[in-house]
Order: C-alpha cells, then structure tokens, then sequence
C-alpha cells in the first residue's frame, strides 16, 4: 500500500507488474491498494468526465420540466433529471476515494479546463427532444455504463452497476414518450422524427472517435478500465437502436444503413467527425450557454454555501463551550 | 363548494410544486438540487391526487391535467404567495418553510375531515409535508444564522414574504359551508399554531417577524399577481398548442 498522490514517474517497475499482474487476473482494484499514477490520474479522468456530464446534462432536460404536457411527464422528467443529480454526486463522491475532491472538479468544469460529454452542447428544441434524449442518450450511456460495470476499479464499477439500473429507466422512459408521439397527431409524429433526425448523429459520437484515433483507448483497455473499444460500442448501439425506430414508425436519418446479413451488424454511414471536433473543442450550439449556466448557478449559491459553513462552525463553537 | 375548495388544494401545490422545479439544474449545491427536486415532485403528486379529486366531485369528466392544463388563471385558487418568483435561495426556502409550516397544520385538521377520501389525501400529504417542513426550517435556521450576508437576504426575504401569508388563512361562503358539515376546519383556528411555530423558527434563526399589515390578496377568488398569467403561460404552452393530443 502506497500514498494515492505519488509524483508521476516515481512507479516502482516491480509494483507495476504486480499491479498489471491483478489486472490480468481479473481482480478489482480498491482505493486503497497500490496503482499506477498513470491509472489512478485515468481514473480521474473519466469520473470526473462522467460527473459533470451528469451534471451538465440536467441543463437540456431541466430545460423542458416547466413546458411538460402533463402532470405525469412534468414529474416524470423531473424526477429524471434529479436521477442525473444523483449520479453526478455519487460519482464525484467516487473521485474523492481517489485523492481529489468536488469542490477542486467543478472548479475544473467552470474553468473550461474539464471535459463533459458533448452531446449536452445541443439546444432541446421541442417536447419531443425529451423523448429523443431518453431513448438514445440514456441508451447510448447504457451501452457504455454496462461495459464501465466491469471496470477494474471498484467504487467505479459499483457506481455504474447502481446508475445503470436507473438509466434504463430513464431509456423506457424516454422510448415511451417517443412511441406515443410517433403514434399521436401528425404534429407530433413530426415532432418525433424531427427529433430523431436531430439527436440521431450526436448520440452516435457519444461514443468517442474510432480507437484508432482515440489518444487514451489502449491504456484504458489494457488496465480493463474499460473492456471494449469505442467501435465495438457504437456498434452495438447503432444495432439495439435501429429496430426500436423502426418498431414505431420512425426513419434513422442515415441513407447508407444497411443490415450486414453476415454479422447482423448495421452498417452505417460516416460520422462528421468534424463536428465532433467543433463540439469538443468549444463550439457546439450550446457549450457557452451551458457553462454559463453553471457558473450563474455556482455564483449565485456562493453566499449559501458560505452561509452554511458558518453555520456550522457557530454550531460547532456552541456546542463546545 | 367542496370542488372549490380542492381547487386550492391542488393549485397551492402546482404552483409552488412548478415554481420549485424551476431550479433543478441551477441549486446553489449539488445536495439541494436533488432536496428541491423531492419536494417539488411530492408536491406536484399532492396536487395531481387533489386536482383528480376535484374533477370527480366536479363530475364533468375533468382529470388532473384538463383542470392544470386548460384552466386560465382567473380559474387558479392558489394563495399569490406561492405564484412569487422564486427569488435568491434564501427567498425560495423562507417561502417553503412558510408553506409547509401552514400546510402542517391545514393538512393535520383536514385528516380528521368528514370527506374520507379528503382525510386520507390529507394524511398522505402529510407525512410528506413533515420532511418539507423539516428540511426548509433546517435551512431557514441556516441562512438566517450563517454570514451577514445570508443574515441579511433572509430578513429582507421575511420582510417581503410575511405580509403575504394573511392569505393562508383567508375564509369565505366555500369555507363556512364546508366546515358545517365537518369537511374543512376553521382556518382561523390553525392561524394561532402556525404564527407559534413560525416565530419559534425565526428566534432560532434569529430573524425579527416585522409588524406591519398582511396585504391585500385574492388568490382564493381567481385575483392573481401579474406573475401567474406568465408562469401558465409557460406551464400550458405545450398542451394547449395540441388540443387533443395524448401524451
Ligand atoms: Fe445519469
Ligand atoms: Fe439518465
């Protein structure tokens, strides 16, 4: 057992293999046990990633629960969204079995210095789009969180076993919503392919470039911090996703989908990966507003946060003298 | 008369229960986003189960969602005080507490309602109206005796807030008819407990209740501030743009 925050560099070779070796043998690894700095800053990483995802997430959906057409999809989305609150929570508590804590990671997501998933950076334009972010971006998580389920880190492996169980939710949710707008009046069937065509593409990039351009993929999948490759994902995405379209009547905005009678793969179009990297890189439809946003509700809250600290320390002085 | 007073029931709830979800996504702490989103979804649930109610006793094949949904504001029986916009956080909490405090004991009398399904919507809100008031007290306690700052927002906001709540309290022909048959309580009655459990609140937060007169309302009566007829008109925007349409 070592200190989690050693200089980088300072691995001892043998700890190395003997770690690699656990990670051969299957083994989950616990914050306490001895890891590479390289796998414990990975780690970071991506949790970190993911919480503010879920974090930033709630913004397009948080964007809906005022218009919600009823009184049942108004508390269904809002409880949904308060899912995503959970999860951003229970992971960034995840972080700080690793040595880093919240305070230092939402400073690091104001900044603009931490990444989130793009897909946030879209505008939820219509009711529809609440049943689009559902199906595809829930399912898309899923596909993505099951793999994570088997991570070599425990608290990160066990917090995606407990998350996914609610993103499922969230996927019939969502799909549900979809199918009773594509059976609902021609606006709202309209509304739904809309949709669709709008979050179809962005949900496929969810999953990251191909491996082959992927800067992290090999060390992520050699420490079975993640077990399959970026591809592999999105294919079984693209594969669970284009049946459930066409089960309710929906058309995959793709001219070049195609069923592989072979493999049973859907073979799909290119994806623009150049907007992709205009997304990532700051200039998506929404990323200003949504960083904005964050940071409006973390000055805001400041003075209450302060407020709370005092609170408790005049607690604290009170009940000690 | 039993309908109107339903109407309340529900509107105090949809209202507040909206104007609390508007900050899922902005809280001041990861932790008070999910604490806001409870409540808000306990309260838009209390106002469902009233607002069906409601239409039963209307008995002119209304549910929940017509009376939410297609109603204009002249038709909301809500007290004003819950139609305020939300405020800084410390306005939002005082609010709830106030609320909730009054929803305590207005919830408490009407458990022991002649109306048996009222009774029991009653007893059911209750026990989730123990958590709000617990929760937002906390906080109330908090706030008033945190920073200057914060010492400073929650005065301002008990300033601004206290003269509202008159309404809480405010009966009517609805309410005289009612309570002859055992269905409602004396509103006049609960005004006393509340104004005790309040104050005893504020001393611990140490927030000074101001003295002037309570302000003239109408909420009971379908008079609003000129902030309800926006919030509708965001909350029903959807629904009303399909007449019809299944969601
Ligand atoms: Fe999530
Ligand atoms: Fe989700």
């Amino acid at each position: 057992m070592s200190e989690p925050t050693q200089p980088k560099g300072s691995d001892d070779p043998a700890q190395v293999a003997a770690f690699e070796a656990r990670i051969a043998r299957g083994e989950t690894i616990e914050p306490k046990d001895w890891m590479p700095e390289r796998y414990r800053r990975q780690l970071v990483r991506m949790m970190s990633q993911h919480a503010h995802s879920e974090v930033v997430g709630m913004l397009p959906e948080g964007n809906w629960i005022t218009r919600a057409p009823s009184l049942r999809r108004k508390i269904s989305l809002l409880a949904k969204v308060q899912d995503e609150a959970g999860h951003g929570l229970y992971i960034y508590c995840g972080t700080e079995t690793l040595g880093v804590d919240r305070a230092e990671l939402i400073d690091q997501l104001l900044a603009g210095t931490a990444k989130y998933s793009s897909i946030f950076n879209y505008p939820t334009l219509t009711w529809a789009d609440m049943g689009a972010i559902g199906w595809l971006v829930d399912g898309a998580a899923i596909v993505n969180q099951t793999m994570l389920a088997h991570a070599s880190f425990g608290p990160y492996a066990r917090a995606m076993v407990r998350i996914c169980k609610e993103e499922n939710f969230h996927k019939r949710q969502g799909y549900e919503i979809m199918a009773t707008l594509a059976a609902g009046t021609p606006a709202q069937k309209a509304m739904a392919q809309d949709a669709l065509d709008r979050w179809w593409w962005p949900s496929l990039m969810m999953f990251g470039p191909s491996d082959k351009e992927s800067p992290n993929s090999a060390e992520l999948l050699r420490w079975k911090i993640k077990q399959k490759g970026n591809d592999e994902l999105r294919q079984r995405f693209v594969n669970l996703t284009v049946p459930q379209a066409a089960a309710i009547g929906l058309h995959i905005p793709d001219p070049l989908l195609t069923l592989d009678k072979e493999t049973g793969d859907w073979e799909f179009g290119p994806i623009d990966w150049n907007e992709f990297m205009q997304v990532i890189s700051g200039n998506g439809p929404c990323n200003r507003e949504r960083l904005a946003a964050r940071r409006k509700a973390h000055a805001d809250g400041a003075w209450v946060r302060d407020a709370a600290v005092a609170h408790a320390a005049k607690d604290a002085a009170r009940s000690a003298a | 008369m039993l309908f109107n007073y339903l109407l309340r029931l529900g509107d105090d709830r949809l209202v507040l229960g909206h104007r609390l979800s508007e900050w899922c996504g902005h809280g001041p702490i990861l932790e008070e986003d999910i604490a806001a989103a409870n409540i808000a979804l306990d309260l838009l649930g209390q106002a469902s189960m009233f607002l069906k109610y409601a239409g039963e006793v209307e008995g002119k094949g209304r549910d929940a969602d017509a009376l939410a949904y297609w109603r204009d504001e002249t038709q909301f029986r809500n007290v004003q005080l819950v139609e305020l916009p939300n405020g800084d956080y410390g306005f939002t909490i005082l609010r709830q507490f106030l609320v909730s405090a009054w929803a305590y004991h207005h919830l408490g009398a009407l458990a022991a309602s002649a109306d048996e399904t009222l009774a029991g919507m009653a007893a059911k809100a209750l026990k989730e109206t123990r958590y709000h008031l617990r929760h937002s007290a906390e906080w109330v306690v908090r706030l008033g005796d945190g920073t200057d700052e914060s010492h400073g927002r929650m005065q301002r906001a008990l300033d601004e807030l206290w003269p509202w709540t008159g309404e809480l309290s405010w009966q009517h022909e609805v309410d005289a008819a009612l309570r002859s048959e055992g269905i409602v309580p004396d509103l006049a009655a609960l005004r006393g407990p509340f104004e005790a459990m309040a104050k005893e609140q504020f001393a611990r937060a140490t927030l000074v209740l101001p003295d002037g007169p309570m302000r003239m309302t109408g909420g009971r009566l379908g008079r609003h501030t000129e902030h309800l007829g926006h919030m509708l008109a965001e909350m029903q925007i959807v629904a009303r743009s399909h007449p019809g349409a299944q969601w």
